[in-house]
């Protein structure tokens, strides 16, 4: 278990959010950002900006009593997407921190990097093959006469 | 390879100091080397370590938005300076270290064009250059050499150069789609010229691909000063100290410059004294330092005679124009930028606008980048839809950027904030900026001609986006050069018009900033100025 500055709670809602944010997809055959192990990556990286996390998480919960008198995490999994809804649309800045951290942890996991075609690695130092390209392409632009503008 | 401050050093006075060692500064450092003078730079950054860069990790895109992000206010490295830029629609990009910007650009590498340096002759707006392109021609060249430069010759937006290029970055798939559409149109493309190594280069070894270049090359195959510049100047003697962040420039009784204070490290003050004292911070760090360089006779900052330190700040407008293909294209793998259009670079009378800008191809996203881009445009959706969008954008999704030429106006410009600080207790640069209607016009065309273009090649879905917000890579014409003290801050050879031993190479001397990227310009000019400063080393104060 990852080591975490956040409450219980706190995890519960996050690995909750972060399920509704990117789930699990059977025909794809990928796991969801919930998954143990991205999950343990996802609070790692949120650690690392834990009163902003908290307060996104707070206001979640805010957005949740508003509406349904309750805190989040008593809410009834039926709701939670109206709930989570109307806080990405009353708090937007809130909403993309939590998703931009679930997407970068999300799309380093080597089952997720596999299934879009890439090697589970880092770029360097193996990096990539680019193909040449058909520079014959060229062949109409070599052919146009020089058309800067003359500066005396 | 670096050394500290000393007492000792810092009581030796240099022949030159240079202050800054990023584009500018160590092309002028080593250019000035030869002359066997005692030459220090200081550098308020660290000497990068390329093993350490995110391109080795896998978490690689993560860190371009924390310790590699371009954003000093985002970065918050302990060698940075918070910017104010709260009244800027465009944000400040840079990187304070050992290479500066160069660390972390995409390397994309032309030159400007004759016409860029005579707007006002030509077109009747800004001024004209004190120099031409002839003048600079000779420096270009030679800075290829140093940088190592790939491409192709024979570009008919240009004149003809003798420049050494490596051959071109492969075309690739995303290559091949777009320019099948430039050529639909008839319009001009050609592959750019980056300074990016596709052969083994002067040590360094050759582009593999990684895809990582705005975050700093871990091969070392892209040209950054660090690796370009710096160990051949280091080899000549030249003194570099990092980790030393001047707070302003000392001036004497009879009005020349004496030196810098500054602060190493640990936060001890010294200063340094010197004969010539050369600016090469950009144009942000360069207003900044002269600003701050007030006394009794100079409570304007310091060279400001003329009132303009800090004004006509010109960034380089940016709109990006992407489009989503059915065919793969090469999405993460390789340097983003393929080629360049300058079909619309020179000024049209049809057009609404005056000046031009140039097309700079983008070769695709790696999955986190596509993944967020996505997310805010809202066509990646939370929750089911997510895999099935992602899987249409990711290594389908290619475009371009317009850099467009940002006109000087007075009234955009850095200032001191009076009450933000950095962690040396240095006034923070403050920017105000805002977009001409130029601009705005040409931007707009940019749009509609980059849709244009991208529907030719066969694009499902297109997004635009101008002003490109976190895009103030260029910082330009903020001490700008010209042969009138009263309406420039240094004169043709980047000497100050009031401090007959201070000089200015770095983006602060443009006069205009044309449409293209301005790195190639900078360092040919640092040259330039270096190679006037050793012919006229019998008389360079007269």
């Amino acid at each position: 278990m990852t080591e975490t500055l956040f409450s219980d709670n706190e995890v519960r809602a996050l690995e909750i959010i972060v399920d509704m944010i990117i789930p699990a997809s059977a025909e794809h055959e990928l796991p969801s950002a919930s998954d143990p192990v991205i999950f343990a990556d996802i609070l790692s990286a949120a650690n690392a900006h834990h009163d902003l996390v908290t307060a996104a998480l707070s206001t979640l919960d805010r957005v949740a009593y508003d509406s349904q008198g309750r805190g989040f995490l008593a809410v009834d999994q039926g709701l939670r997407d109206a709930i989570v809804a109307a806080f990405r649309q009353a708090h937007p800045n809130e909403a993309d921190l939590l998703a931009t951290i679930t997407v970068t942890c999300y799309y380093r996991d080597d089952r997720v990097m596999r299934s879009h075609g890439m090697e589970a690695r880092a770029p360097h130092p193996a990096g990539f093959t680019v193909e040449e390209g058909d520079w014959s392409l060229l062949d109409p632009v070599r052919n146009r006469p020089e058309f800067y503008r003359k500066a005396t | 390879m670096n050394s500290q401050a000393t007492a000792e050093t810092s009581d030796a006075p240099a022949d030159v100091l240079i202050i800054g060692a990023g584009a500018s500064g160590a092309a002028m450092a080593w250019s000035l080397a030869d002359t066997r003078m005692r030459i220090v730079c200081l550098e308020q950054g660290a000497m990068p370590n390329p093993l350490s860069y995110p391109a080795t990790g896998r978490d690689w895109e993560a860190r371009r938005q924390g310790d590699f992000s371009g954003s000093p206010n985002q970065r918050q490295r302990p060698s940075d300076y918070p910017i104010v830029e709260s009244d800027s629609p465009i944000k400040v990009v840079n990187f304070n270290g050992v290479g500066g910007g160069t660390v972390l650009y995409a390397a994309h590498f032309p030159r400007f064009h004759p016409s860029d340096f005579c707007v006002r002759s030509l077109d009747g707006v800004a001024d004209d250059w004190p120099i031409d392109y002839n003048t600079l021609a000779p420096y270009y060249s030679e800075n290829d050499r140093m940088m190592g430069t790939s491409g192709l010759a024979g570009d008919p937006a240009y004149p003809s150069d003798n420049a050494e290029r490596m051959p071109p970055l492969p075309l690739g798939k995303s290559g091949e789609t777009l320019a099948k559409g430039f050529n639909k149109l008839n319009w001009h493309w050609w592959p750019s010229d980056v300074a990016i190594a596709t052969q083994p280069h002067d040590g360094r070894d050759k582009c593999i691909n990684l895809g990582a270049c705005a975050a700093g090359c871990a091969q070392g195959a892209k040209a950054s000063t660090d690796i370009t510049y710096w160990p051949h100047a280091i080899r000549a003697g030249v003194e570099l100290r990092t980790r030393c962040r001047v707070r302003e420039i000392t001036v004497g009784d009879d009005g020349m410059a004496t030196g810098v204070i500054y602060y190493d490290g640990d936060g001890t003050e010294h200063e340094l004294r010197a004969h010539v004292v050369v600016l090469a911070c950009n144009g942000v760090g360069t207003p900044r330092i002269l600003l701050n360089s007030k006394s009794a006779a100079h409570p304007d900052g310091l060279a400001n005679s003329s009132g303009l330190v800090g004004k006509n700040l010109m960034f380089h407008p940016y709109a990006s124009i992407m489009g989503v293909f059915e065919e793969e294209l090469d999405g993460y793998k390789g340097p983003t930028k393929i080629f360049r259009s300058q079909e619309f670079y020179e000024t049209d009378p049809g057009r609404d606008f005056i000046r031009g800008y140039t097309f700079e191809i983008f070769r695709g996203q790696a999955p986190v980048a596509s993944a967020l881009v996505g997310l805010q445009r809202g066509r990646i959706p939370w929750g089911a839809g997510h895999h099935k969008a992602f899987r249409e954008l990711f290594k389908h999704t290619a475009g371009m950027v317009a850099a467009c030429e940002d006109l000087p106006e007075e009234h955009n410009r850095v200032t001191l904030h009076p009450n933000l600080k950095d962690g040396d207790g240095i006034p923070a640069p403050k920017i105000d900026y805002t977009l001409s209607e130029n601009s705005l016009k040409m931007m707009d065309h940019a749009i509609a001609k980059g849709t244009e273009v991208l529907q030719a090649a066969g694009a499902t879905e297109i997004y635009t986006e101008a002003p490109i917000s976190n895009g103030g890579w260029h910082l330009l014409g903020t001490a700008r050069m010209g042969t009138d003290p009263r309406t420039s801050v240094v004169n043709e050879w980047g000497r100050s018009h009031d401090v007959k031993n201070l000089f200015v190479v770095d983006g602060s001397i443009f006069v205009t900033s044309a449409g293209v990227n301005p790195t190639r310009t900078i360092q040919a000019l640092a040259l330039y100025v270096a190679e006037q400063m050793k012919q006229r080393l019998a008389n360079l104060f007269d």
